[in-house]
């Protein structure tokens, strides 16, 4: 397999032809921020969070979408793509319900990470406070739609992993939101497996286990890709 | 049929057509309908039958004449004179023999020496109020269908595809790519099954060029596309066009059936080995369906909603074969080059912008409707000469571009329009529309109202632009109603920043312009409806004014 050397924010790094930019910046330890990326699913550029500069390119481009080339010279941090991704953290939580202090994400959602890493104190724009729903229909899951970014990792794992497609996305623009089957409560749908995928790659608390309050909800980030290699492994319990 | 039997075509419905005494062009665009052109029709139709003079007297349906503002038009090709707001009552008149009985119509006459068509030059509209879309021997008579027989007899592909590029044609839908570039990109592909698209999924506020060419001339569009198969290597075409346009669509429809029938579409094209289909796709009313690749996976059955780019489409398009997507407007060019040859068409036009371009006039402007002129035609003379100015008032601004465009303010009048001078200045090319403004305008409204197009818009893909056009409007409808501070100008121009340099798609990425464009050109507006609560031209309700007003 080819070998192809970049340089990334003034690293000489190496990765094989067919990467992105953004997988082989994490293998060496350099962490450009995502919201919709998750490792096994197919990316989608979404969330413009790993948006990086290269050498040569007029626009900025999506790391998890852009494949590396010899030579590429990549910057992930530069003044710009920082405030960028400030405000944009900024839009998001301005853009729904993000109320912190009674979520069950509360101190392990990544949405609530990056705003502190990216130095949010606090929000330069206005709030919109929609009016959405919560679905509590499922036995065992709950979908809080004040919490939903939209960045479609729940969409894609069902689709993707566990084959059922139940979610998809409906409406369009800021009233765009995640529906089950064709818009049924989530208890009521057909295709439905509870297996769980999308609670566990949900990045903030809009997908959760019922039963747990405040601050009490753990995502279990390992499940993907046990549920992956499990079945070579034979790893499967009972 | 064969080349042979078409030329043989040609010259019978000439021939026909010069034996009758008159033939009376009724005018049934979407303008002139919505004004009662049907009726009008059917009087003349009934008078012809009255006057019993079917022998001699043709009545034909015809595509946009340009002035929509005097509509419903009529051509009476006997006398070459054009009539405005023609009445069912003038159908006697328009039918008799007689001379003398037009006299009752000569105050609605319309000069067709007057500025409004001797600056024009038409090449995309040159049958277009001349043709009947419904009838496939018209566009014959007129030469159709000839540049397709010349392409598959005496032409190669690569031949086409180097005519295309001596033209200097770029895409009309707004970005202005060459087109000649890719279609020699497409064309070089290696995988066998290669599609070609016409995107006529036009949107813009105010924007009608597109409509207009498939209302009057469906057949130049399918002959464009036929010829671009040829040249790129394709055996199928998708026309994406959107679901408001139900006459585009049944003309198209019509015209495709009658173009299969003669063997002039499907298989064996003009009895050669070349075969091509077109297919109609219809869009469900979603704006970024024009953006290319939200287009594609419209026409793959999925969610439109754009993807990133590279790949792009003449690598990986439809289900992942290389696809030519080009306008309609760019599509009606191709019969005309092929047939005069590409440095015919590059004689038109300026050094970086070759040909004309189509313009649909609206807003406050005398002349409202659809123009073509030479591309480096300044701005004053489309609007004063062509248009003939401004019925009361003062101008302001024109608008290019639609929502992605800007704001041309008076002391660009004499810009040439062409693609870059119009970057220079703020604005784009765009797909044509061309929105006329005067001193009641308010520009801090104008720039709300795109904003507010661009968000209810907006897929909801990326972030930037869905919840970045929500915040923008929200500044922009707070400083209409005098809630705003300076501080909100600073973040307007930040969010510009962001959507631009962060959207996913055209669409989040162009939607800041009217605003930048009225920033930079109309500051004092923003600062008044900030600092003085007031709208300088008297549009915006304030909030203050609307409590005295309870009060």
């Amino acid at each position: 397999m080819s070998v192809k050397t970049l340089e990334i924010d003034g690293r000489m790094l190496t990765g094989r032809t067919g990467e992105t930019v953004f997988a082989v910046a994490w293998d060496h330890g350099i962490q450009i921020p995502r919201l919709c990326h998750v490792g096994g699913l197919s990316d989608v550029g979404a969330c413009r969070l790993c948006l990086v500069e290269i050498e040569g390119r007029k626009r900025l481009q999506a790391s998890c979408l852009t494949l590396i080339e010899e030579g590429m010279v990549v910057k992930t941090a530069t003044p710009k793509l920082k405030s960028h991704r400030k405000l944009i953290v900024e839009l998001l939580l301005a853009e729904r319900n993000h109320v912190c202090s009674v979520c069950v994400m509360n101190g392990e959602c990544e949405l609530q990470d990056l705003a502190a890493s990216h130095g949010v104190d606090h929000v330069r724009l206005r709030y919109q406070f929609p009016s959405l729903p919560v679905d509590t229909s499922h036995e065992r899951f709950g979908i809080d739609h004040n919490r939903c970014i939209l960045c479609t990792r729940c969409v894609r794992v069902c689709d993707e992993v566990e084959g059922a497609h139940t979610w998809d996305v409906c409406g369009r623009g800021t009233a765009s939101h995640i529906i089950s089957d064709l818009g049924e409560p989530w208890g009521e749908s057909d295709t439905c497996t509870s297996c769980g995928k999308c609670v566990q790659v949900c990045p903030t608390g809009a997908l959760f286990s019922k039963g747990k309050t405040v601050a009490e909800m753990r995502k279990d980030r390992g499940f993907l890709k046990y549920i992956v290699t499990a079945r070579e492994k034979k790893q499967w319990i009972g | 049929m064969t080349f042979e039997e078409l030329c043989g075509k040609q010259t019978e419905e000439v021939e026909r057509q010069q034996a009758l005494k008159n033939r009376i062009m009724c005018c049934t665009a979407a303008g002139c309908l919505s004004c009662g052109a049907d009726g009008l029709r059917q009087a003349i139709s009934a008078e012809i039958a009255a006057q019993g003079r079917q022998a001699d007297v043709e009545l034909c349906g015809s595509g946009c004449m340009g002035m929509c503002s005097r509509g419903p038009l009529v051509l009476s090709a006997a006398c070459n004179r054009l009539y405005g707001n023609v009445a069912p009552a003038d159908a006697a008149a328009l039918v008799s023999a007689d001379p003398a009985a037009t006299e009752t119509l000569a105050d609605r006459a319309i000069d067709l020496d007057s500025p409004f068509f001797s600056k024009q030059t038409r090449i995309v509209l040159a049958n277009s109020g001349h043709v009947d879309p419904e009838k496939l021997a018209d566009y014959i008579a007129a030469g159709g269908y000839q540049s397709l027989g010349k392409a598959l007899t005496a032409m190669s592909p690569r031949d086409v595809v180097e005519e295309v590029k001596k033209s200097g044609l770029r895409g009309r839908g707004g970005a202005g790519y060459p087109t000649g570039l890719k279609w020699e990109l497409v064309m070089k592909q290696i995988p066998q099954v290669k599609y070609v698209v016409c995107n006529a999924d036009e949107g813009d506020p105010g924007a009608f060029m597109d409509r207009s060419v498939l209302e009057g001339d469906p057949h130049r569009v399918l002959e464009g596309m036929a010829i671009a198969g040829f040249a790129v290597g394709a055996q199928q075409g998708f026309i994406y066009v959107r679901g408001e346009y139900g006459l585009a669509i049944q003309r198209l429809q019509t015209a495709i059936k009658q173009a299969e029938r003669e063997h002039l579409l499907g298989a064996r094209i003009l009895d050669s080995g070349f075969q091509f289909r077109i297919d109609l796709r219809v869009g469900a009313g979603a704006f970024v369906c024009g953006e290319e690749t939200a287009l594609i996976a419209s026409i793959e059955g999925k969610r439109g909603e754009p993807r990133q780019r590279p790949p792009y489409p003449p690598e990986s398009g439809l289900w992942g074969a290389p696809t030519l997507i080009n306008n309609v407007e760019t599509f009606a060019n191709i019969p005309p080059i092929v047939q005069n040859g590409g440095d015919w068409f590059a004689s038109v036009g300026t050094a970086s912008s070759k040909g004309t371009k189509v313009f649909a006039l609206a807003g406050k402007i005398v002349n409202t409707g659809l123009i073509e002129v030479p591309m480096g035609t300044t701005l004053r003379t489309i609007l004063f000469d062509i248009g003939g100015g401004i019925p009361e008032g003062k101008f302001k601004a024109a608008q290019t571009g639609g929502p992605s465009g800007g704001c041309i303010p008076e002391q660009f009048l004499d810009t040439p329009v062409d693609y870059e001078s119009l970057v220079t200045i703020g604005s784009i090319m765009g797909s044509g529309g061309l929105i006329v403004m005067d001193d009641k305008s308010c520009m801090v409204d104008v720039a709300r109202f795109f904003m507010e197009f661009c968000m209810d818009e907006s897929c909801g893909k990326c972030i930037p632009c869905r919840a970045g056009t929500v915040q923008m409007h929200d500044i922009l409808h707070r400083m209409t109603r005098g809630d705003a501070t300076e501080d909100d100008i600073e973040m307007l121009e930040t969010l510009s920043g962001l959507l631009r340099e962060t959207s996913l798609c055209g669409l989040g990425q162009t939607a800041p312009n009217p605003v930048m464009s009225t920033l930079k050109y109309f500051r004092d507006e923003y600062e008044a409806h900030i600092r003085e609560r007031r709208c300088p031209a008297g549009l915006c309700q304030m909030e203050s004014q609307l409590e005295e007003a309870m009060a």
